[in-house]
């Protein structure tokens, strides 16, 4: 067992696959990732967190036959035969800059920061780019509408891959304007935590000085007959 | 339809044929005994010839896996000749590293008026950090305390943690909980701002803050798009790793080489302090086992600072996740939260017998799983060759009411719903997965190592979990150290009074490896993991 190493071949059954046009046989079952890896790439762009969290593995493709454009991540997505395949890695995109603690959460900020928001035909081609399944779409029209706490929970599961902006007709950045509605919301708009905001003052004060102090004077059976002796807050 | 090939469903019909009596009966916990047996007998920290003393360096003797070995006592990519009179950049503070503790590492640095260079090996953001999903810890509530976080930590490092850092660790939580939520990060809340906050591993209390499951993207994403909003000040070179760092003729650290990885281009940075946040090193697959890592997870930070003669420390001790995927091969090594088996799932073996009690500390979990596949011959075998064990998930649903697993666990659904497996109808296939580097370079409480102008953030140090880390502690310790370790070298470069830069360090590096008798075909760092087939 040696992890992430490649199959034997004898016992698999080899599928061409088309890495930008050209033809290799691959083992049934590998993820596309795992296929080009198989096919003698030694992966710098298009790599990533290898499991469906970090954006860095787009990729169009068709099958051989098939009018239909297909959209996935290399490192979730299988291999089928007659698939041909491309990656994008990286696609330019606009994005704005800004100090957030000077902004206010605002359709006027969001319009003035992306005027391009306004542009969105509503087609959904970005929605069915997405790997992820996010309505990108629906996202879109609530920042047309200046909804910033829709926009920011509608996209939440965003992984900034790009797929959406590189189909875009209008042009859109989605992702980049999706996360300055987050980043609005989360300092802005969501409520804040009172607990918080009392343990901070408790800190400033000093609170826990002394007892820190005398945790960090123990020596490990001190410390283990204190730790025995904790009260477990139970589950609810 | 069945997700998995008809092979495994036979053993499946097994699982199930034992099911309506499993339920009603709970495989006993091991007394502390039998949990020393099968730890030394099994678990991979006490496989020691899977271990070496390192033999060269200031940490000789060191205890660590023999693949980590290997690279630390690697040759370096360029000799002590390399060319440092024409650096391509000059600047304060160099970050090394793209992930949760560097991003953070470059705001403070910034903030305390440095000029930053944060270099990362892949994209910004390509991270461990960006692949936590369960949470962060913070004592923030009523019933909780800075003192019981620091209990709790120190009890689940097996008492060998320094309390300088566990202080800094704890007492640092909720200032960082408010620092992420004013960079405008979205905290799961219920709606007057209560935080929602679940239990971990090891915890007393509920201190476990989350967004949805995507808990350190969202951390990262945010931290990244404020770096980006300062590009003014902080350059971010991206697809440019470390490959040496460089000294100068007082012993203080004065930046790195970088090389481009697209075009193999190698430069002089030259900067007056350098934090170092380059993460851990689970794609060194330790004995063979597949990880939870990030691609560039190659444990290059150890090499780097090892080389200019930081200390190592706690690298005897590696933390692997009882319950990784083991099936799809696709998903081979990705986590299955511990929840799973906190809401009844039992794991079984392949005729659907229990053999261990669920809930285990990981490191007897693990170990268990690994005894009932290797040395009693009871596991799955999935047509990779992998050894594996049920998670009888569809429990859940039983225990619990329909819909439970679809409401409690979305994340796992999804995942294994992409390969046409419902768990909430069909076990999972899980095995130990390596999972965190307990240990790295010696850390101290302001981020600074004993090299003067070395700063450290993050998986690569040592000493803030001691031998064993408590879940959601990771992603507090970047930001508590990445925080810490920026300011630091921020004042630091201020202050310093730089000399002659050098690679002289290098040349006593090659000395060391020759008079042990070390001959190595190994170049580290090794940048990245090698998975291309080689006919």
């Amino acid at each position: 067992m040696v992890a992430e190493s490649q199959p034997e071949v004898t016992e698999t059954e080899l599928v061409p696959v088309y890495i930008m046009g050209k033809q290799y046989l691959v083992p049934r079952g590998l993820t596309i990732m795992k296929a080009m890896e198989y096919a003698g790439y030694k992966l710098i762009r298009g790599v990533g967190c290898r499991g469906g969290f970090c954006g860095a593995c787009a990729t169009a493709y068709r099958i051989l036959g098939d009018p239909k454009l297909y959209f996935g991540l290399a490192c979730q997505t299988v291999v089928q035969p007659g698939m041909y395949l491309a990656q994008l890695p990286f696609f330019p995109a606009r994005r704005a800059t800004y100090d957030l603690t000077q902004l206010e959460p605002t359709a006027t900020t969001l319009f003035s920061l992306y005027p391009e928001v306004l542009r969105c035909l509503g087609c959904g081609t970005c929605t069915k780019a997405c790997p992820q399944e996010i309505d990108v779409r629906a996202y879109m029209a609530a920042g047309m509408r200046g909804d910033i706490s829709r926009l920011a929970d509608l996209s939440f599961d965003c992984i900034m891959c790009g797929l959406c902006a590189a189909r875009c007709p209008a042009e859109e950045a989605q992702y980049n304007i999706a996360i300055l509605a987050r980043r609005l919301y989360g300092r802005y708009l969501a409520p804040r935590s009172r607990h918080l905001e009392e343990r901070l003052a408790e800190l400033r004060d000093g609170k826990y000085d002394p007892e820190i102090a005398e945790l960090k004077g123990m020596n490990k059976d001190q410390l283990t007959a204190r730790y025995k002796a904790r009260d477990i807050e139970p589950e609810d | 339809m069945s997700g998995y090939p008809p092979e495994l469903q036979a053993s499946i019909r097994m699982v199930e044929a034992t099911r309506p009596r499993r339920l009603k009966e709970t495989f006993p916990a091991m007394s502390l005994e039998e949990r020393q047996a099968v730890l030394k007998g099994f678990h991979p920290d006490y496989k020691d010839e899977t271990f070496q003393a390192i033999r060269v360096g200031v940490s000789k003797g060191q205890r660590m896996p023999l693949e980590l070995a290997r690279v630390v006592e690697g040759r370096p990519h360029i000799g002590p000749d390399f060319d440092l009179s024409a650096p391509a950049a000059e600047t304060d503070v160099l970050v090394i590293g793209g992930g949760g503790a560097g991003a953070s590492a470059a705001l403070l640095a910034q903030e305390n008026g440095a000029r930053v260079i944060l270099v990362t090996k892949l994209r910004f953001g390509d991270a461990n950090t960006m692949m936590a999903q369960g949470g962060i810890q913070a004592a923030d509530r009523p019933e909780d305390s800075p003192s019981i976080h620091y209990l709790d930590v120190i009890g689940g490092g097996h008492f060998t943690n320094v309390p300088e850092l566990v202080e800094a660790l704890v007492m640092d939580a909720p200032p960082v909980i408010r620092w992420l939520e004013d960079l405008g990060m979205m905290f799961d809340k219920l709606p007057d701002g209560t935080m929602v906050e679940q239990h971990g591993g090891g915890t007393s209390r509920k201190r476990m803050h989350s967004a949805r499951d995507y808990t350190g993207a969202e951390i990262m994403r945010t931290l990244r798009d404020e770096v980006r909003n300062r590009e003014e000040h902080i350059r971010v070179i991206e697809f440019s790793p470390a490959i040496e760092l460089v000294l100068d003729d007082r012993g203080q650290v004065a930046g790195a080489v970088v090389m481009n990885l697209e075009t193999g281009a190698r430069a002089y940075i030259k900067a007056r302090a350098v934090v170092l946040a380059t993460g851990g090193g689970g794609r060194l697959h330790y004995q063979g086992f597949p990880t939870t890592n990030h691609y560039g997870a190659t444990a290059d930070g150890v090499v780097l600072a090892y080389r200019v003669g930081a200390p190592l420390g706690y690298l005897e001790s590696m933390q692997y996740h009882p319950t990784g995927a083991a099936y799809p091969e696709q998903i081979l090594g990705q986590l299955v939260t511990e929840k799973v088996r906190g809401l009844g799932a039992q794991p079984v073996n392949k005729m659907g017998e229990q053999f261990v009690y669920p809930l285990e500390p990981r490191d007897v979990e693990a170990a268990a799983f690994i005894r009932e596949c290797l040395e009693r011959g009871n596991g799955v075998i999935t047509e990779t060759g992998q050894p594996a064990i049920w998670l009888d998930s569809p429990m859940i649903d039983i225990i619990h009411g329909p819909g439970t697993t679809q409401k409690a666990l979305p994340a796992m659904v999804r995942q294994f719903g992409r390969f046409g497996i419902d768990i909430a109808k069909e076990p999972m296939l899980v095995y130990p997965t390596l999972h965190y580097q307990n240990g790295g370079v010696r850390l101290r409480a302001d981020g600074s190592t004993q090299i003067p102008g070395l700063f450290i953030a993050g998986e690569v140090s040592a000493g803030v979990h001691g031998h064993n880390r408590l879940m959601g502690n990771s992603l507090l310790e970047i930001l508590v150290f990445g925080r810490r370790s920026g300011r630091a070298a921020a004042l630091f470069a201020r202050e310093a009074r730089p000399g002659r830069p050098t690679l002289a360090h290098l040349e006593a590096w090659n000395r060391e490896l020759q008079e042990a008798g070390i001959e190595t075909d190994v170049v580290s760092p090794i940048l990245l993991p090698d998975y291309v087939r080689h006919e």
